[in-house]
């Protein structure tokens, strides 16, 4: 049977994302419609595209390369040209399976909106994202990589403000909106630099094939300038610290399938940026690169983790864990830059498949993580951890859902976040050897940051899963809260069956990622990588170390009976008993008395007071010694400090700057007409 | 054949071995204090008594407090499969090294700290709560000191480690080596609960890490958590003897070899349980909020260690 070209299957999948987002529109007012059709659209792209991607993987992309034109061009520079090559084939396959997965359980999420708000709008907005994210991932001029970029900020701005009913949903629309222009000016700059060197003012001059290693021609001046325009620009999109003070305001207000798909694919656009930028057009990079990158990756993991344990809401904390994950994927491409410096194409090989496979897992459980999240809003209508509890046992399936994620992301054995973190932690030790300078710390030193990211994320989400899901309900909507409709469930299940597939099979994944490394490398997998015929994921080097997660399941099913041989030889006529948990003789447990959110992550609070400077506020009242007090009042509360010390200090030079600019415009035409001579006399001064 | 027998055979040396270090620890402590104390034996007959025992559930707790301690017993026995004891080649060191070996005990420890909070009570998550604070300033310690002798042994796998420190270029007074012994040695404590960090012959509600978080359980569940504490301490022990003191380990399999090797890491291990009781005995608890001043000891420590690794090479 012929399979069909990967080429033509975008193709549909763009048509169909078209179709969805257009009928949506038609179908305003019958919301039922609108949900079925919008989100049927987007789940039957999200298919084709998983086509696209994978055939193009394993088969190749088939004719010309893949490239296509969308469109004929009809105004000069502008061509809407495609291009799907490995690494846009792999974020392809990244941003389609979210998109199915999140398709599917938004059948039944959205039901929360009928008669509220217009699910209409909700589902054209959705599936005008999806597809001009995978325009984004696709495009093969800079005009037309541009200009999706932009479809794709202001469509999330849109999902971002979609209950824009409340006022700090507005805000935080308005902040995404000014941070994600900011980032787009710097790469407008940077391609400007780029169109530049390639001689440019040919209508393909825009083209992706005319940049590729067009860094070894440029002065390294302007080569290091378009390093740092498209780092700020990119990394704005992707939340590295400490441009992210947008993200854990963003994306929590967004609904819930929404927000999984800005966490899960929308912040990856940044690192698709950077990865196409620094390994297919800037040629060898100076070390500097490579030592910046790491060292803003660790910082962004470091810092991400300790805010996301300082907070209760729900999505805010998971949204705190994108930027931690945004460093780790950071610190696996630094790597790979600084390996690409000292001429060790199969390290870096090794790192940039450790950073793209965090990519994909990072994807997958944070979309996980923030339908469950949207799950319990679903249920309880509330994203603070104080007020659930005990919803292990009204929502048993959510429950297990969320607690696969949880032990994803928390990099633990067997689950996909563990692989990629050894990958990560192999390549960081292996670059050890790379070079005799001091650098050489750099990589064990980020490897004891990552492992310290690790346990805290760890400690994470003990908080996040045991808090909300153990324990007693602590407040009446958590009580009467009621397990979710099974579109729902599928879409979750989908989600974290990926993860278990991810995590215990990694070296048949890691095949797929070949061909990418062969397209910005010149280097195919490290040969020592799959080992035993893919049962054991190896390292770079042939003692290097191994790891199999699927032997460590099996083995682990293996030892299970021995609890059991224990059981039956001593405790076979032992009872079990239900009791009430023990309360120091009082009556009764209440959750009142129950450890809370704020309360787990305390010990932290105290041991990183110096970052956190949290602000505490306790009123007492009482009438004759303080220890007897009537009524007690407690306000904590903590701000990031590159928003009290950086970004304020800024909005406020910003806004009397303007008030003294105000002076220019005084409203007289005469003034007026006087600065536009001044202007072009000096563009004619220039321009001689 | 020979590698299903070399599993179960150090499958039954962890269960069996790891009660008596720990009634060894118990026993010596309290011979410097002056009391009689518990006989060696005494864990092994802790352990039969809590099996035969009844246990008591939580009304409150849910599927995660009953799967808890076999995920905490599973993992911790891989984590000790993947350690070489006896012989120079762990088991299992084909699926996973020293990164794996971590990565299982943080899963049960992450397992461990849900099973406290699941019964709702405020004991069990301030146990939690601090268990995993500790664990999370202890790691990047015990990782880096890790990776110093990792990059000098060129790999992640415990047994290649190991054949690295039987090698010709290995120095016993290493500097790196001796400063990253150091750090782990303060990391152990941490990590098994021990003074200065955690006491574990405790009961006083406030002061309590471990013993908080399994304050609900008892019975077959309790014998399953305790069992696996020891084999934590035993695995974590051995870390510390045969990476960093690789004599007298068998380098083949026969029985005299096998033998004699046991006895010598029993020898290791008694010597190192010595030290740790000396600490135990001459050291006050630490309040909370020192412990990090004390790990963060460890993490400069392991710094150290990795710059000397680039001093002396």
């Amino acid at each position: 049977m012929e399979l069909p070209a990967p080429t033509l299957l975008l193709q549909i999948a763009f048509c169909v994302y078209g179709v969805g987002a257009g009928a949506s529109l038609l179908a305003l007012r019958h919301e039922r419609i609108a949900n079925l059709v919008g989100f049927g659209c987007a789940t039957l792209a999200g298919l084709f595209g998983i086509g696209a991607g994978v055939t193009a993987l394993i088969f190749g992309p088939g004719d010309g390369g893949g490239a296509f034109a969308l469109w004929p061009p009809l105004v000069p520079y502008l061509q809407l040209t495609i291009k799907l090559d490995p690494l846009s084939a792999f974020f392809v396959i990244i941003v389609s399976f979210l998109a199915l997965a999140v398709s599917v359980y938004s059948f039944g999420y959205v039901r929360g909106f009928y008669g509220r708000k217009s699910v209409g709008v909700l589902t054209a907005f959705f599936n005008t994202l999806l597809l001009a994210t995978t325009l984004v991932f696709t495009a093969s001029n800079a005009f037309f990589f541009l200009i999706s970029w932009e479809i794709m900020a202001l469509t999330a701005y849109c999902l971002v403000s979609f209950e824009h009913e409340k006022s700090g949903t507005r805000n935080a629309g308005v902040l995404f909106f000014i941070m994600s222009h900011i980032g787009t000016g710097c790469l407008i700059l940077g391609f400007l630099l780029l169109f530049q060197a390639a001689g440019g003012h040919s209508p393909g001059g825009y083209s992706f094939d005319t940049f590729r290693a067009l860094g070894a021609t440029m002065s390294p001046g302007r080569r290091d300038a378009a390093f740092l325009l498209f780092l700020f620009g990119f990394g704005v999109k992707a939340g590295i610290v400490p441009l992210h003070i947008w993200l854990p305001e963003a994306h929590p207000v967004a609904p819930s399938n929404a927000s999984a798909l800005l966490s899960g694919v929308l912040i990856k656009t940044g690192i698709y940026g950077l990865t196409r930028v620094l390994f297919d057009f800037m040629g060898t990079p100076p070390n500097w690169w490579g030592v910046t990158i790491l060292t803003i990756g660790t910082i962004s993991a470091v810092l991400g983790v300790l805010y996301a344990l300082m907070e209760h809401d729900l999505k805010r904390l998971l949204a705190y864990h994108s930027i931690e994950n945004i460093g780790i994927i950071l610190m696996g491409l630094g790597a790979a830059l600084m390996f690409l410096h000292t001429h060790h194409p199969m390290l870096a090989a090794l790192a940039l498949i450790a950073g793209l496979y965090h990519t994909i897992n990072h994807a997958i459980f944070k979309a996980l993580l923030f339908l469950g999240a949207g799950a319990i809003l679903h249920a309880t209508h509330t994203r603070d951890m104080e007020k659930m509890g005990g919803l292990i046992k009204r929502m048993p399936k959510t429950a297990f859902f969320f607690l696969i994620g949880a032990v994803a992301i928390s990099a633990l054995p067997p689950l996909n976040g563990f692989v990629s973190e050894w990958l990560t932690y192999q390549s960081l030790l292996q670059g050890f050897g790379t070079t005799n300078s001091l650098v050489r710390l750099m990589f064990p030193l980020s490897g004891a940051m990552l492992a310290l990211t690790g346990a805290l994320a760890a400690a994470c989400f003990v908080k996040a899963f045991g808090i909300t899901f153990l324990a007693q309900p602590r407040s009446e909507q958590a009580a009467q809260a009621h397990e979710v409709s099974p579109t729902m469930l599928l879409g979750m299940g989908l989600l974290t069956a990926a993860c278990v597939f991810l995590g215990l099979f990694p070296t048949l994944f890691l095949t797929l990622l070949a061909p990418v490394t062969q397209q910005l490398l010149g280097q195919p997998l490290p040969a020592y990588l799959i080992q035993a015929d893919g049962w054991v994921l190896g390292s770079a080097k042939e003692i290097g170390g191994t790891v199999s997660t699927l032997g460590i399941a099996l083995m682990g099913i293996c030892l299970l009976p021995i609890p059991l041989v224990l059981r039956l030889c001593f405790g076979r006529r032992t009872k079990v008993r239900i009791g009430p948990t023990w309360d120091c003789g009082l009556r009764g447990l209440t959750p009142q008395m129950e450890y809370t959110a704020t309360g787990f992550s305390k010990p932290i609070r105290m041991i990183f007071k110096a970052l956190f400077r949290p602000r505490r506020e306790v009123q007492r009242e009482y009438d004759y010694s303080p220890y007897f007090a009537k009524t007690l009042r407690f306000e904590s509360h903590i701000e990031e400090a590159f928003v009290t010390r950086l970004y304020r200090p800024l909005n406020r030079t910003i806004l009397r700057l303007s008030r003294r600019m105000r002076a220019l415009q005084a409203g007289s035409i005469q003034a007026y007409l006087i600065y536009i001579f001044i202007t072009l006399l000096l563009l004619l001064l220039f321009a001689l | 054949m020979s590698d299903f027998l070399a599993i179960l055979l150090q499958t039954l040396l962890l269960l069996a071995l790891s009660p008596l270090i720990s009634g060894c620890i118990r026993n010596w402590k309290a011979k410097l204090q002056n009391r009689r104390g518990p006989r060696i034996w005494q864990p092994y007959f802790d352990l039969v008594k809590f099996l035969r025992k009844d246990m008591v559930i939580s009304e409150h707790a849910s599927w995660i407090f009953r799967a808890m301690p076999y995920v905490l017993f599973t993992s911790t026995l891989l984590a000790g499969l993947m350690m070489p004891l006896v012989n120079d080649s762990a088991p299992l060191s084909l699926f996973g090294g020293v990164l794996a070996f971590v990565g299982l005990l943080a899963l049960g420890r992450f397992f461990l700290a849900l099973g406290g909070l699941d019964p709702a009570s405020s004991f069990g998550g301030m146990g939690s709560s601090r268990e995993m604070t500790i664990a999370a300033i202890a790691e990047p310690a015990l990782m880096l000191a890790i990776f110093t002798v990792a990059i000098t042994a060129g790999s992640t796998n415990l047994s290649q480690m190991l054949l690295a420190a039987q090698g010709p270029t290995w120095r016993l007074l290493n500097p790196a080596h001796v400063l990253a012994f150091a750090a782990l040695f303060i990391v152990l404590l941490a990590e098994t609960g021990r003074l200065p960090v955690d006491n574990p012959a405790t009961h006083l509600e406030l002061t309590m890490i471990h013993e908080a978080m399994i304050l609900e359980y008892s019975g077959r569940y309790l014998a399953l958590i305790e069992w696996s504490a020891s084999v934590k301490q035993l695995v974590l022990m051995a870390l510390l003897v045969n990476i960093f003191f690789p004599v007298g380990i068998a380098t083949d399999v026969g029985p005299v070899a096998l033998a004699l090797g046991l006895l010598g890491f029993i020898a290791k291990l008694l010597v190192l349980a010595g030290a740790v009781v000396l600490v135990e005995t001459s050291n006050a608890k630490l309040r909370l909020f020192r412990v990090p001043d004390l790990l963060s000891a460890a993490f400069i420590l392991a710094t150290l260690a990795l710059l000397s690794t680039f001093l002396f090479q």
